[in-house]
């Protein structure tokens, strides 16, 4: 078994504005990604060769290949949830790597705002497929089961474990109001988030990603090609997928407080990556963050922060941006917003731009950076698909 | 002789003060409470609750017949008594049969139920009734009607009440009644109905007298339904003494439950029943059946049960009235933009054994145990082992609450929806909703138990399953 590392190339990526985009369909939001990843790679539409399109809502490649109009070429819609984006850039990465096509396009996409109604679509959050067992499910009330074990494994009493996500989400708030793409871009103090409406007991308001539309997208190439393109580019140094059995609500063994599916996807990237400290090693997290919580869990569960030291992590503001591993510069999920099928590529799209120094707003700019991680996840607590990329500089 | 093996019951734990009825229309308020289902209730489930209250103790599997009486089944052309007894997981070959459409429909189980075991054609017949009716809002009924569900095991030994004779008389006076097309019950004056109302219950307790050459004196208690004016004249006209022998017909803390009425004071007066008692028990509706019962000494031997009584003592008050009009449905609501509910027979028909009698399965390789429904257990999650399960059943289990969140925003009608994942004593993890609870009062590791509620009406089907609630008193 071969490692994925240093094989593919990112040359090119694109982001659309996030948020409630009441004049745009997921047409026009894929043309205005693609066409900056276009735009940054120096290529046009006919130059690829095979492209991958990340979605939930949506079916089939034509959701690419229609408002790109692409010239018959292999064009998949991949689907794994929350987690679709990451996946579409993993299908093209690896084709790319076995060179069976030589410059490829990867785009997410969700447009979730024609529903009328506040909160996702309950396609999207609840185990629909089934008529009894899965009534009445949300993403919050799934998530906040985690939180609840959470604050009573460590032993926060309700106020405490609140508190702590609290300062999460007052982060994430503070990077996305500085984040000119993000959804959400106005700064929160702790007591807002403390005082705001309950969503999902114990999560509130701002505990919450909100209901965004838009859509990223990349171009790959390999790497011994990507100077064609750029000298800036990006280098894959590890990508990892974890499906679990997704009994976690059914076995008597499951926690809640720690995600194996993160921990085994995080391992496979680790290793393909070479990475032996990931605290030390890795520069950047930008992790699937769809409620604060989930941030919380998943810097443990990835091995960044040990088990049950998020706490004393979160108090000394090392995940900030002058923290000692940043996560979610980008404001992430939560405030940057959460277009399912688009966050997994988005979340790259963040490490690519910090890579290159070209952070849309210089006070967001990392000095040092060489490593970034992007985890990105589908499903519920108990139930999940997730994804680990590791991307360094050229 | 034939007679009664066990009882059990349900009153569902909320209640409706007749003064918060009062104060809503500005009349002048009742005295006490009436029972009222919630909003993921109705007769079929409240019926369950009653049969495996009055099966605690008992072999399931020797039941023969379960008859289910109702005016308000939740299905105009379906069978219920079939759901219940797949529910309590009753043999196959039961035979089943649902009683409607008059309030005497729960003695009439019963007396088919006595004529099954005389046939031979039965030993064990399992009766239960349960109502759950809608008064008109404003209405005299309105203080009236409560909802509750009573059970009764029939057989031909091991009783703890023989039944030694009945008397019927029928009568054709129109009394209560409902229409295809009605939506509430209609009445008549009250004052015509209460004469009506004293004939029959008179007609059958003095026929069955006679029939056995008793007077009043010869029994403990008079059970009959109705309210208390009614109930002291019939009794006091069949020379009864109705401050010592009559029955309390819970007209105060429960209200007329319908056609589970008369056996629900027929499980209490059997509660506080002593061997050798003589109990008179007199069910009007459409007429009047009368049964003449003889409490043996096994009484004091039946395990302990909720029954009427421990039911009663648990319970929570709806806070308001519009809490009611809720949990009834009785307004036209905002539209709801979210998708409708959605079901489908075919995956229920698959998953039956782990929806209604709530079948989890247990691996012959490892003893691992898991609940089914996602995965469908083919392969063990514990070991990997393919086919190799047996069924172990998780409904009569208690367990801990491991974790649980309170959704505010869910498409429910009773917010927080209360997600909660459960650990079971001896094994096993489900998760389900918690129903029955008060918010403020919910943590981790309290201990809860699962009850058969109705989830959702998608697909035009009623669709049921297990929720869990704080272990009820």
């Amino acid at each position: 078994m071969e490692s994925i590392k240093d094989k593919v190339a990112i040359v090119g990526m694109g982001c659309t504005q996030f948020g409630e985009l009441w004049d745009k369909d997921a047409d026009d939001l894929v043309v205005e990604a693609s066409y900056e990843a276009f735009e940054d790679a120096g290529v046009g539409p006919k130059d690829i060769q095979a492209a991958w399109i990340g979605t939930m809502g949506r079916y089939t490649g034509m959701t690419l290949s229609t408002p790109l109009q692409l010239p018959y070429i292999p064009v998949t819609r991949v689907e794994n949830a929350c987690c679709s984006g990451q996946e579409a850039l993993r299908n093209a990465c690896y084709a790319v790597a076995a060179k069976v096509y030589d410059l490829v396009l990867a785009v997410g996409v969700e447009k979730l705002k024609d529903e009328g109604f506040g909160g996702l679509p309950p396609q999207y959050s609840a185990d629909k497929w089934h008529p009894v067992y899965g009534a009445h499910r949300t993403a919050p009330g799934m998530y906040a089961l985690a939180a609840t074990r959470y604050f009573h494994r460590y032993g926060l009493s309700r106020e405490e474990g609140k508190r702590l996500l609290a300062q999460i989400s007052v982060k994430s708030h503070h990077n996305g109001a500085r984040n000119p793409k993000a959804h959400l871009r106005r700064e929160i103090t702790v007591e807002q988030a403390l005082n705001a409406p309950i969503i999902a007991w114990p999560l509130g308001l701002f505990d919450c990603c909100g209901v965004t539309d838009g859509a990223s997208a990349a171009i790959l190439c390999r790497v011994e090609d990507a100077k064609k393109f750029r000298s800036d580019y990006a280098v894959i140094k590890g990508f990892g997928i974890s499906a679990g059995p997704g009994m976690g609500k059914e076995r008597t063994d499951y926690d809640f407080t720690h995600w194996e599916e993160s921990y085994q996807a995080a391992i496979q990237a680790y290793q393909q990556a070479g990475i032996k400290n990931p605290r030390k090693e890795i520069d950047m997290v930008e992790c699937h963050d769809c409620f604060s919580i989930a941030e919380l869990i998943c810097v443990e569960s990835i091995e960044v922060c040990p088990r049950g030291g998020a706490k004393q992590d979160i108090d000394n503001n090392e995940w900030s941006q002058n923290g000692e591993i940043p996560v979610n510069l980008s404001g992430g999920l939560k405030s940057f917003g959460h277009p399912i099928g688009a966050s997994g590529c988005r979340e790259v799209y963040e490490i690519y731009k910090q890579l290159q120094g070209k952070a849309e707003e210089p006070s967001r700019q990392l000095k040092s950076i060489r490593l970034g991680l992007a985890h990105n996840q589908g499903g519920h607590p108990g139930k999940f698909v997730c994804g680990v990329a590791i991307i360094g500089a050229a | 002789m034939n007679g009664i093996v066990s009882y059990g019951a349900y009153v569902p734990i909320y209640r409706l003060s007749r003064e918060l009825i009062g104060k809503e229309w500005g009349t002048v308020p009742g005295r006490g409470e009436v029972a009222i289902a919630s909003y993921d209730e109705d007769s079929l489930t409240m019926a369950v609750e009653a049969v495996l209250d009055c099966l605690k103790g008992f072999d399931h599997r020797q039941v023969d017949a379960l008859y289910f009486a109702s005016t308000t089944s939740p299905y105009r052309e379906k069978q219920c008594a079939s759901i219940i007894a797949a529910v309590a997981d009753l043999r196959r070959d039961v035979y089943t049969a649902d009683f409607g459409n008059s309030l005497r429909a729960g003695a009439n189980a019963l007396k088919a139920a006595l004529d099954a075991l005389s046939s031979g054609s039965a030993k064990q017949v399992l009766v239960v009734a349960a109502d759950c009716r809608l008064p008109a809002p404003d209405s005299e009924l309105e203080g009236n009607l409560g909802d509750g569900a009573s059970a009764i095991l029939l057989g031909s030994s091991d009783t703890i009440a023989n039944i030694e004779g009945s008397y019927s008389v029928f009568s054709e006076s129109m009394d209560v009644w409902r229409r295809e097309q009605d939506h509430y019950p209609q009445t008549w004056e009250d004052r015509f109905t209460a004469t009506g109302y004293v004939q029959a219950v008179q007609q059958a307790g003095s026929g069955l007298l006679r029939k056995h050459n008793l007077t009043a004196k010869d029994f403990g208690k008079l059970v009959c339904n109705g309210n208390a004016r009614r109930q002291v004249d019939a009794a006091s006209k069949l020379g009864f003494d109705t401050k010592t022998q009559l029955q309390d017909s819970m007209f105060d803390n429960l209200g007329d439950t319908g056609a589970a009425y008369g056996l629900m004071i027929l499980v209490a007066a059997l509660e506080s029943a002593k061997a050798g008692d003589r109990i008179l028990f007199l069910d009007y509706g459409d007429g009047c059946d009368a049964y003449l019962l003889h409490v043996t000494e096994l009484v004091s031997k039946l395990g302990a049960r909720r029954g009427v009584k421990r039911h009663l003592t648990s319970k929570m008050m709806l806070p308001s009235y519009g809490k009611y009009l809720r949990f009834r449905d009785m307004l036209e609501w905002q539209i709801e933009r979210r998708p409708a509910d959605r079901s489908a027979l075919t995956v229920l028909e698959r998953d039956r054994r782990w929806i209604l009698p709530l079948m989890g399965l247990k691996c012959k390789s490892c003893g691992g145990i898991q609940y089914p429904v996602m995965g469908r257990g083919r392969v063990c999650t514990w070991c990997q082992v393919k086919d190799n399960m047996e069924e172990i059943k998780f409904s009569d289990k208690k367990g801990i609450l491991f974790t649980y969140s309170m959704d505010e925003r869910a498409m429910e009608v009773d917010l927080p929806n209360v997600l909660s994942v459960v650990d079971l004593e001896g094994g096993g993890r489900y998760f389900g909703q918690m129903t029955d609870r008060d918010p403020a009062k919910i943590e981790v590791g309290m201990p809860v138990e699962l009850t058969f509620r109705k989830m959702h009406e998608g697909s035009g089907i009623i669709n049921y399953s297990w929720k869990v609630r704080p272990v009820r008193g």
